[in-house]
């Protein structure tokens, strides 16, 4: 007779599923380790010394003491927070430049994007010998465009028009950029909401209007959420375009940061302080809010 | 624009639109359609010199030009009742879609075949194919599209990483949202504040911990942006690195959406893990995939500036992308035509690329997904 050894197996199977186990969860802790050094890095060291960067330590109150260098250089510190610094009040001023643009750049293209999206979604349109499908290649075609194409145009065209470095400018600029990503994930939220639901609304009396304003859009809220959310990431770092078209009244925070090559080499510490600063406030977002930006980037990517 | 039959949506008109009412909408969207008309034309006249009077820029002429838009979206409600009121949802960005694109990139055509210094006062001079001829005698920008390429090429090992992290997500782990959150944190950074930090700080040769961790690998004189090779693959890596999380999010909910019961039926069959990936996950992934790696392509084509920032082209314009090196060009001569060309070529290129591209890879999902 054949006595099987379930025990055997058993173990077998066992420590094979702790080795999985263990696996998965090494893989897990380096990626991590990949994604956080450098944000580590990076608000350490606006804590460090000349020394103690040259020196290359990194594990705070163990190998060097945190000390406010960085941040006092920026006018951020506990002890000069309340005194009166240039440095501060410049960059406040393009902390403000960039949460006026990108916040308003953001919100508009969801504005338009979801009202051309519904309509898309819902109507058929003619124009010319454009129908539906063309129009919305149209608006996505746009996604492909690459913004130095646009650049040089732009440029000449905002000198005659006197809108360089003003506000209006760079928001129409953001809002062109992200327009083709809302509606993107618009037309996606549009498509999974019944028509029955707005049929009703107008059995009822309302408006076509009044029906997307009452009965869709508290529907559709969080992808608005998600597309404004996705288009204040892309904004809020966009480099080329601010680089290109401001110069003193509305530079934008990645400018200020870029720009900051002092003559004696860099200071490590302020560039840090300056970079956490720049960097916080969409890392706080993104980490509160990181459920809406899944669903956007998600979005229309599987049907 | 107007609708016609078969809408999704039916509505009814209420009441017709009384003659007056139309008589009046179509005064004044003729009004303000004159009004920009002759603005536009008075400046332009004022521009050549033709006539003295004429306004200090174009600022009012764009003012005109908002009135007219803004009367145009009005009266096809005033106009056409309902319909117009169907129209107007795609009107405004319709409208301002093509006055940014279109009209910018008509004008790129003007400027592209001229020599125009922004800084001289001489102007714009219009120089046949003068910019053409430089193009294709430039061994800059020929470098800049391969580097393009090359660019492009390392997208297949971030589709790769991407996927194994996705795939990772998805076990049955603790925690799973934290990891998730974490994984997604480098998507939100500034990639230039990442390329001062990394870049520059990470990767400084004599005291960042990237090269000490190389040096204790062995590497003796670290230097990440000295030789082409090895400060092309810095880029690249600094660029995966702000990006994989976005592949690994699509990627991730691709695979959550697979059915449960094609898995369990590969598993009741006695697939092996390999064999399940391979023959069941991988293809019907593959759809997904391609989405994520077209969206990826896109962005990654409008790479520029990690390395204006970092390597600004060095060494010796190495690590140039086509979008960083048309920057130089203009920082460099503010010469707006040579560039407003390269960027031209570029865009017609990109395009050309990107039909054969996505040609392709429906033709495999095709293939891919029909064999299942």
């Amino acid at each position: 007779m054949v006595r099987i050894d379930f025990d055997k197996y058993a173990r077998g199977q066992r420590i094979r599923w702790w080795a999985m186990r263990f696996a998965v969860y090494s893989l897990l802790v380096i990626w991590t380790f990949v994604c956080i050094f450098p944000l580590f890095w990076t608000v350490s060291t606006s804590f460090k010394t000349a020394a103690d960067v040259m020196r290359g330590n990194l594990v705070p109150w163990f190998n060097f003491a945190p000390n406010w260098l960085g941040w006092r250089s920026l006018g951020l510190s506990p002890d000069t927070i309340s005194q009166i610094s240039t440095v501060r009040d410049e960059f406040m001023r393009r902390l403000w430049n960039s949460v006026i643009i990108s916040v308003t750049a953001s919100a508009l293209a969801v504005l338009l994007g979801s009202l051309a999206a519904y309509g898309l979604s819902r109507f058929s349109y003619k124009f010319g010998h454009m129908r539906n499908a063309d129009i919305s290649f149209f608006f996505l075609s746009q996604l492909i465009m690459p913004p130095v194409v646009l650049a040089l145009p732009f440029l000449v065209l905002y000198k005659e028009l006197a809108l360089l470095d003003t506000y209006v400018g760079m928001i129409a600029v953001y809002t062109l950029m992200v327009l083709p990503i809302v509606v993107w994930i618009m037309r996606d939220q549009f498509a999974t909401i019944p028509v029955e639901l707005e049929e009703a609304a107008l059995v009822d009396g309302l408006s076509i209007w009044g029906a997307f304003a009452r009965i869709i859009v508290p529907l559709v809220l969080p992808g608005m959420v998600a597309a404004f959310l996705l288009a204040l990431i892309l904004c809020w770092n966009e480099y080329f375009f601010a680089a290109l078209l401001t110069s003193t009244n509305t530079n934008t925070l990645p400018v200020m940061i870029a720009s900051q090559t002092g003559s004696q080499g860099i200071n490590w510490w302020s560039m840090a302080a300056l970079s956490t600063a720049g960097i916080l406030p969409l890392v706080v977002v993104g980490v509160v809010l990181e459920k809406h930006i899944i669903a956007g980037m998600t979005a229309g990517a599987v049907k | 624009m107007s609708t016609v039959e078969g809408d999704l949506l039916h509505t009814v008109e209420a009441s017709s639109i009384s003659a007056s009412r139309r008589f009046w909408g179509r005064l004044a969207l003729w009004l303000s359609a004159i009004w920009f008309i002759t603005s536009f034309v008075l400046q332009g006249a004022h521009e050549l010199a033709w006539i003295d009077w004429g306004f200090a820029n174009w600022r009012p002429v764009l003012y005109a030009y908002f009135l007219w838009a803004v009367v145009l979206c009005v009266t096809r409600v005033v106009i056409y009742g309902e319909t117009g009121k169907k129209a107007l949802f795609v009107l405004p960005a319709a409208l301002f879609v093509v006055s940014m694109v279109v009209f910018p990139l008509l004008f790129a055509l003007w400027i592209g075949f001229s020599d125009w210094n922004l800084a001289s006062s001489t102007g714009r001079r219009f120089n046949g194919l003068d910019n053409v001829r430089r193009m294709i005698a430039d061994p800059f920008y020929a470098n800049a599209l391969l580097n393009m390429i090359l660019y492009c090429l390392a997208i297949v090992v971030e589709y790769a990483i991407a996927f194994g992290l996705a795939l990772l997500l998805n076990q049955e782990i603790l925690a799973r949202k934290f990891w998730r959150v974490t994984f997604l944190v480098p998507l939100m950074l500034s990639p230039v504040a990442v390329s001062w930090m990394v870049g520059k700080s990470m990767m400084e040769t004599r005291f960042g911990p990237v090269a000490r961790f190389a040096r204790w690998l062995g590497w003796e004189n670290p230097s990440f942006f000295g030789d082409p090779l090895t400060a092309r693959l810095s880029i690249m890596i600094m660029d995966a690195w702000t990006f994989i999380p976005f592949m690994m999010i699509m990627l991730l909910a691709g695979l959550q959406a697979l059915s449960k019961e094609v898995l369990e039926a590969a598993e009741v069959d006695g697939a092996t893990k390999w064999q399940r990936f391979w023959q069941v996950i991988f293809p019907l992934m593959l759809p997904v995939s391609v989405t994520a790696v077209m969206i990826r392509i896109i962005f990654k084509l409008k790479l520029a500036d990690i390395i204006i920032t970092v390597t600004s082209g060095g060494p010796g314009g190495a690590t140039d992308s086509v979008t960083s090196f048309i920057y130089r060009e203009y920082r460099d001569r503010s010469n707006v035509g040579y560039g407003t060309l390269l960027a031209l070529v570029y865009l017609v290129i990109i395009v050309l690329g990107m039909t054969v591209l996505m040609k392709i890879s429906d033709r495999i999902v095709k293939r891919m997904t029909g064999r299942l």
